[in-house]
């Protein structure tokens, strides 16, 4: 596939907030479209994959899955670098993957196996990938956002003319220390980007039921905002990358994703009792990411339907074969219990829960 | 040569600020206004105000941009104005900070230091008199620190910012303005302290005496009246909340057979529960006489004077405790 320029309008037009929007016509090519595509339907069936894990009972405790937002994850990437830094909630598989993370990792961590990107410990709400600027996973609502500003914070002191794309949802949108985060990022103009992932449900509770606004993109008040059509990988890129240059010069900015989740707020969740099948099926069928990017694929014949069909073929036999190779990687070992507590243990002696049988020499 | 503990700690941050361009300082009045205790005084005309930020009034915000800049690779020193303010913030200490390492398997390090005065302070009422040294120790993943004397804070204070991992370093206001007598070596910008390593204050052999913080006074002045009355105290600063240096207390137990342990904080939950707990799990057959404590009362602390002084431990509880583990004093009347 080649890489000659094209291109293509967004589906809907960008809605801004005390700032002139970027255009509509965004730049691409055929071998970026493909890779959308793929690396898409990647995700997508990574996280079908993840939810049967979950039901046989292979994964445990807290599941959340990004099924339906695939295009924020994607379309942020491609709009920004791996010297860029991403924090975002626990709902994190895709963002993990999408900074260069591997299936293997991810099956692996969620069934709390050696061979998982945080050796097992973590679990499903805690992957990262620092070598890739990925700096968690955070399960603590909103607490993420303070800290993605810490990192464009440490950008800014250290020169770097690199930036933070701090994740969170419309749930978190709410939260006090959000606002202290911002008004401290406006006053010290730090290269700081707060994406609302609105997917319309702080778990059960509907937007309008938790914000007296919920145009997230202008709740920044004196911060510029974006709201960007968040099922469309094309606008997300066009947004980061619009978003990128302006903090680095002007200071915080806040792009609203308006997206969806098909599945439920967590495993636990069947995702019915709050909203109808119809809304969720009307979303599937009308704003479906993958669906929107393989109709710009066949629109422009960068490949054939055919084609596409094969690649998902491929996508799922990758997936088959990560879990089965997860299944292969060993549990923790025990003394795996008392590693990393501290980078520098200073040699105090830790306890397990028998003090006299347990017990162990931090390192 | 004497030195106050403000200064010890205005010069360990200055020395660390020199040594080191990934330091900054940042918090609540701690530039302009040289901070709210002058312990930062001066710093933000030397550095620069890109490396002594003052911060609005709201914590959480700070507080975690503070631990976002330390999962970059800096060495944020954080204020708080007290360490009661720090409650705004505890979720960025304990699930940002202490956690990140062991739930990344040690991918991302968090060396921050969030620092500032702990405990009772004079005729503030509740909610600006309290200690949080055994909320924080209670927490893996956390470094909690508690200087004494102004070798103490420099020591200390230049060891918490130079370590790799999160700590809690708690001052107390009440001993900022104290001097106290300092080494050529203290002086030098290489001096640092152990963490995890309590100090031996004042050797003896009959009873052994823990505190931390103010209260290590306390325990000296206790020492003193107590050796009138022939009783050998063995003081014992801890220095280091977490880790604890328990090989330390129990060797020291060992020797005297006898324990007080002294803290401002509520009794309960306590570090002195902490510190009991270990003595009868390692060293139970050579105690000679039951464990005391001596603590903060177990209420919110008051504002008029008589009630607060009864609040807090005083030198006479501390003596009259190690008398009780020596079998030498009387019961008192009122509790009879």
């Amino acid at each position: 596939t080649s890489t000659d320029p094209l291109t293509i309008e967004t589906s809907l037009p960008f809605t801004s907030h005390n700032c002139e929007p970027p255009s509509r016509s965004v730049e691409t090519n055929p071998q970026e479209l493909i890779s959308f595509f793929r690396d898409m339907a990647t995700m997508r069936r990574m996280e079908i994959a993840a939810d049967s894990l979950y039901k046989a009972k292979l994964i445990r405790g807290f599941c959340h899955l990004y099924d339906g937002q695939e295009a924020v994850a994607v379309g942020m990437e491609a709009g920004i670098t791996k010297k860029d830094c991403i924090i975002t909630s626990y709902r994190d598989h895709c963002t993990f993957v999408g900074r260069g993370g591997t299936l293997l990792e991810v099956f692996s961590e969620l069934m709390g196996r050696q061979g998982g990107c945080s050796k097992g410990k973590g679990g499903s709400m805690h992957f990262y990938k620092k070598d890739a600027g990925f700096y968690g996973g955070h399960g603590i609502v909103g607490a993420q956002v303070p800290l993605g500003c810490g990192l464009a914070f440490a950008q800014k002191y250290s020169k770097d003319e690199t930036v933070t794309f701090a994740l969170y949802g419309d749930g978190a949108a709410n939260q006090g220390q959000l606002f202290e985060a911002l008004n401290i990022s406006a006053l010290w103009d730090l290269p700081v980007i707060l994406v609302c992932e609105n997917n319309h449900y702080g778990m059960g509770t509907a937007e309008w039921r938790a914000a007296k606004s919920p145009a997230y993109y202008k709740r920044g008040d004196y911060v510029p905002g974006l709201k960007v059509d968040g099922m469309d990988a094309l606008a997300v890129k066009q947004a980061c990358k619009f978003a990128k240059e302006h903090v680095l010069r002007k200071g915080p900015i806040i792009l609203e994703m308006d997206t969806y989740r098909y599945h439920g707020h967590s495993m636990s969740d069947p995702g019915s009792t709050y909203r109808t099948r119809d809304e969720i099926s009307g979303v599937r069928q009308e704003r479906d990411p993958i669906e929107r990017i393989r109709k710009v694929i066949l629109a422009h014949d960068l490949a054939t339907e055919r084609e596409l069909k094969d690649f998902e073929k491929e996508i799922r036999k990758e997936v088959d074969q990560a879990i089965a190779q997860a299944k292969e990687s060993p549990m923790p070992e025990p003394s795996e219990l008392f590693t990393n507590v501290y980078v520098k243990g200073l040699g105090t002696e830790a306890f397990g829960a028998d003090r006299k049988e347990v017990r162990a020499v931090l390192p | 040569k004497q030195m106050m503990v403000r200064e010890a700690l205005n010069s360990a941050l200055d020395e660390e600020m020199s040594a080191d361009p990934k330091v900054f300082l940042m918090g609540e009045e701690v530039g302009e206004y040289q901070g709210a205790y002058k312990i930062s005084k001066g710093l933000l005309e030397k550095y620069g105000p890109e490396r002594v930020l003052d911060t609005p009034i709201t914590e959480a915000g700070f507080t975690g941009i503070g631990v976002g800049a330390a999962y970059y690779g800096l060495k944020p020193v954080v204020e708080f104005m007290t360490f009661n303010f720090s409650m705004q913030a505890i979720d960025h200490i304990i699930n940002s900070a202490a956690k990140s390492c062991y739930m990344s398997a040690g991918q991302i390090s968090v060396p921050i230091v969030f620092r500032g005065p702990n405990g009772a302070a004079a005729g503030v009422g509740a909610q600006h008199s309290q200690c949080y040294a055994s909320w924080y120790a209670s927490c893996p993943g956390l470094k909690v620190l508690a200087p004494y004397s102004s070798e103490d804070a420099r020591g200390l204070l230049k060891a918490a910012i130079r370590d790799p991992d999160p700590v809690v370093f708690l001052e107390n206001e009440l001993l900022y303005g104290e001097s106290f007598p300092v080494s050529a070596e203290v002086l030098d910008s290489s001096f640092c302290l152990p963490i995890g390593k309590a100090k031996i204050e004042r050797e003896g052999k009959d009873v052994t005496i823990t505190a931390f913080s103010k209260m290590v006074g306390y325990a000296l002045k206790a020492a003193e009246i107590l050796a009138k009355d022939g009783i050998s105290a063995e003081i014992i600063n801890l220095r280091s909340i977490r880790p604890l240096d328990r090989p330390a207390i129990n060797a020291s137990v060992r020797k005297t057979s006898r324990l007080v342990t002294v803290e401002e904080g509520f009794p309960q939950h306590g570090v002195g529960a902490e510190i009991c707990a270990s003595i009868i799990e390692e060293s139970f057959g050579y105690l000679d006489a039951p464990v005391e404590r001596i603590a903060g009362a177990d209420v919110p602390m008051p504002y008029a004077a008589n009630l607060e002084r009864m609040a807090v431990p005083q030198v006479e509880d501390i003596v009259r405790a190690a008398k009780r583990a020596c079998y030498r004093s009387k019961p008192m009347a009122a509790a009879q």
